[in-house]
């Protein structure tokens, strides 16, 4: 077992980095031949990493169009945001002093993870329109965030796992090294469902986290009587009149 | 006057059965949301376009055999082309938020005419045939194949969307369903599956000039009309004049200014700001369209080469200052577009840019609204105004979608906001705003804008409306509003048509110059 996770894990950061890395490669390659911010934008680009930076915050665009499923979507990010940070530790040795410092608000963020995607998929049972967009795949991803935390959180408060092993697994893995794994029930849920998610999120919505960077509407900086902006294969048009 | 919309149609293709006369709906308490009402749309649809009008601006002229081919092989180049497309595709997590945006879903309930559903037509198609999930699970993430019935869908709701972009302001990652929309149109232009109304504009633009196929001599008719009117009214001479070699300011104007009411109301105003301000300006016969249909249909070759006419004229007669007329799209396409299609802007390289350069007077914006211009003006206290000559007006203002989310006057941003405002105060002692989450950025869209002011799209037309109708109301009611000043030839269009329905006179909705026009001093 501890090899078929250690195989599992490496296949599954090798595909969810090279995969996240071909998109942004596309984002990036693919040219935005218009100006298309919507306004009224920032009219610099120092404006443009201030909207940027308050979408990616505190989701600005969708306070304002929604303020339960704000405070849902909001909610789920920032938990998931501590429980990132709180992982840290099974990844860092010593441990960084804002790690361990945070730690429980780290399980904090565990149950804000659960709060929050409760109350997105409660939506979208409940709210006739949200219904009507949903695909299996987005019930799908939902289940599996939600198993995921409610995993992870067994572990702590219900079946306690030998986290200093589980530490010592992935240090091992960084190192190349194959140690061995606790084979408790819940680890092995949490830890294939993680797999799982890393497998999926180059190929699917979750790639929407970089997305806002590569929205023209949303990175562009209003100024299009001041500078030109041409793409490669709109400039060839120039060598015309008309 | 004529009606604006009026493109000579010729016969309807098909007897139609019967329909029963469209009906406005009736208004909602605020903020409700309807129910789903599926399919509740599907039947409206614009007439599609001929081969003569197809072909006429390089497209097939009817539905190719191999269309599903060449559809998916046009969603691909133009995913290489535009990023919008390619991150707006991958990037929707249907998290809903644009669901209850659109002002054609809360007027007609029609559920695929909520944004993200919108979306997803195309959405469904690239999923099956660019991504692996698509390929490998099309019903496990709701891919589907083109069909000739997805097809049809596409048309039938790529025509329910003005390309308002209202639903990109909410959305978490600026997902611009216009985007997209322009996308899906641009497909069907490319196998043969255009729509008559604007394709035929398109047509008219390169052949005329401009969208109502007016040609010079009736238009120098007109303007000569205009000045004996202006004259016979104030004692004035104002001049309207067309084609003058060396004239300081070229005015580029929505067709509909030079004869449709309200909107000729607002070019004897910009003729009278000029006239005061001793500033010598000239229409163009060439150019005697603001209009660019082009970006309705996403076509960047049609969009370059409608610009492309303003320049052309702009060179020819010399001029220092380009100056455009109240027209959203139109400004949209001059302010964010004219500097990248075509050069007229700062930084261009090409050398007919840099001839432009050279001869436009870089202490102004160049292109420069008409708005902006009045209000310098007013700001340098070169314009003097009677406002009490508006005292009978109680007036509102509505932000047209392309002015307010899409462009921008003046230094700051918010600037489209705030300067037409600022000139209504300045000319008017009466003026009320409309409910907050219905103007500015997120301002209502008329609901004839992005190529759908066609008489077949009536039904359409007015559900669309509702939201804008709905905030009317209010103000018509509580603060006896009579005026709802508007900068956009599209708004005023289809709101002298809808106003009716919702038991206005049509007579309610004007310029902002039309009200300039009523105070200012000439002499
Ligand atoms: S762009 Fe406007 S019309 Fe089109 S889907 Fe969005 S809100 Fe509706
Ligand atoms: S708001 Fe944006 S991400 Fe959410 S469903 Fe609409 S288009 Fe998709």
């Amino acid at each position: 077992m501890n090899y078929a996770f250690a195989t599992l894990f490496y296949f599954a950061a090798i595909v969810l980095v090279a995969g996240v890395a071909a998109r942004l490669w596309r984002w990036g390659q693919v040219p935005a031949p218009l100006k298309i911010p919507t306004t009224p934008a920032p009219t610099t680009s120092g404006g443009v990493a201030l909207r940027l930076a308050r979408e990616l915050v505190f989701f600005e665009s969708l306070f304002r169009a929604n303020l339960w499923l704000w405070a849902c979507g909001w909610i789920f990010h920032v938990g998931l945001a501590l429980v990132g940070l709180r992982h840290l530790r099974y990844f860092t040795d010593p441990v960084w002093g804002l790690v361990a410092w945070m730690q429980p608000l780290g399980i904090l963020g565990g149950l804000l993870m659960v709060a929050g995607l409760a109350g997105l998929w409660l939506r979208r049972w409940a709210v006739q329109r949200i219904r009507y967009i949903s695909t299996p795949s987005d019930h799908l991803m939902l289940a599996l965030l939600l198993l995921i935390a409610a995993s992870g959180l067994a572990m702590k408060f219900v079946f306690h796992t030998d986290v200093l092993a589980v530490k010592r697994f992935f240090i091992g893995l960084m190192h190349f090294q194959v140690l061995p794994l606790p084979a408790d029930g819940p680890l092995v849920v949490h830890l294939s469902l993680v797999a799982a998610l890393m497998l999926i999120f180059p190929f699917s919505k979750l790639m929407h986290a970089p997305g806002l960077f590569f929205s023209p509407t949303r990175n562009q900086p209003d100024d299009p009587r001041e500078r030109r902006h041409q793409a490669a294969w709109a400039a060839r048009l120039d060598v015309t009149k008309g | 006057m004529a009606d604006p919309t009026a493109v000579p149609t010729p016969p309807a293709p098909a007897p139609k059965p019967a329909a029963a006369k469209p009906v406005a709906p009736a208004l909602r308490e605020f903020g409700e949301i309807p129910a789903l009402q599926p399919g509740s749309m599907a039947g409206s649809k614009p007439y599609v376009a001929n081969e003569k009008i197809q072909e006429a601006i390089g497209f097939p002229g009817a539905l190719v055999e191999d269309w599903h081919d060449r559809a998916i092989g046009k969603m691909g180049e133009l995913l290489g082309k535009y990023r919008s497309l390619q991150v707006f595709m991958d990037a929707c997590v249907h998290c809903g938020a644009c669901t209850d945006k659109c002002h054609y879903f809360l007027g007609s309930g029609d559920p695929k005419n909520m944004p993200v559903a919108r979306q997803e037509l195309m959405r469904s198609v690239y999923r099956r045939h660019f991504t692996l999930a698509g390929k490998l699970f099309p019903k496990l993430v709701g891919a589907q194949d083109l069909t000739r019935e997805l097809l049809d869908d596409w048309f039938n709701y790529y025509h329910q969307c003005s390309e308002c972009r209202r639903c990109s302001v909410f959305c978490p990652y600026g997902i611009d369903t216009a985007e997209i929309t322009m996308a899906g149109r641009e497909i069907l232009d490319s196998i043969g599956y255009g729509q008559k109304y604007g394709n035929e504009i398109i047509g008219k633009v390169h052949r005329i000039g401009n969208n109502l196929g007016l040609p010079g001599p009736a238009l120098e008719d007109t303007l000569l009309g205009l000045e004996e009117d202006v004259k016979e009214d104030t004692g004035a001479d104002v001049k309207y004049p067309l084609d003058v070699q060396g004239a300081e300011v070229l005015l580029v104007t929505p067709s509909a200014d030079f004869f449709a009411e309200p909107h000729v109301e607002s070019l004897i105003g910009y003729g009278k700001v000029f006239h005061a301000a001793g500033i010598s300006w000239t229409l163009s016969s060439k150019a005697s369209e603001a209009g660019n249909f082009g970006m309705f249909i996403g076509n960047y070759e049609q969009l370059r080469k409608i610009a492309l006419r303003i320049r052309e004229a702009a060179l020819e007669l010399g001029v220092k200052r380009i100056v455009v007329g109240e027209c959203g799209h139109a400004w949209r396409v001059a302010y964010s577009f004219w500097n990248t299609l075509v050069g007229i802007g700062a930084g261009g390289k090409d050398p007919f840019a840099i001839e432009l350069q050279r001869q436009l007077d870089p202490r102004y914006k160049q292109p420069m609204h008409i708005c902006e211009l009045t209000w310098d003006l007013i700001q340098q206290g070169r314009l003097k105004f009677d406002k009490e000559k508006n005292d009978h007006r109680i007036i509102t203002f509505h932000d047209s979608c392309n002015v307010a989310r899409a462009s921008r006057m003046g230094d700051a941003p918010g600037g489209q906001f705030e300067i037409p405002r600022a000139i209504i105060r300045a000319v008017a002692n009466h003026y009320v705003e409309m409910a907050p989450g219905t103007t500015h950025e997120k301002t209502f869209c008329c609901g004839g804008g992005g190529g759908l002011l066609t008489d077949e799209l009536m039904d359409l037309r007015i559900k669309g409306a509702l939201p804008r109708m709905e905030a009317l109301r209010q103000v018509v009611d509580q603060q006896g509003v009579n005026f709802m000043a508007t900068i956009c030839a599209i708004c005023k269009a289809q709101f002298s048509k809808v106003l009716p329905y919702y038991g206005h006179k049509m007579q309610l909705v004007g310029g902002v110059h039309q009200l300039v026009s009523t105070a200012i001093r000439l002499d």
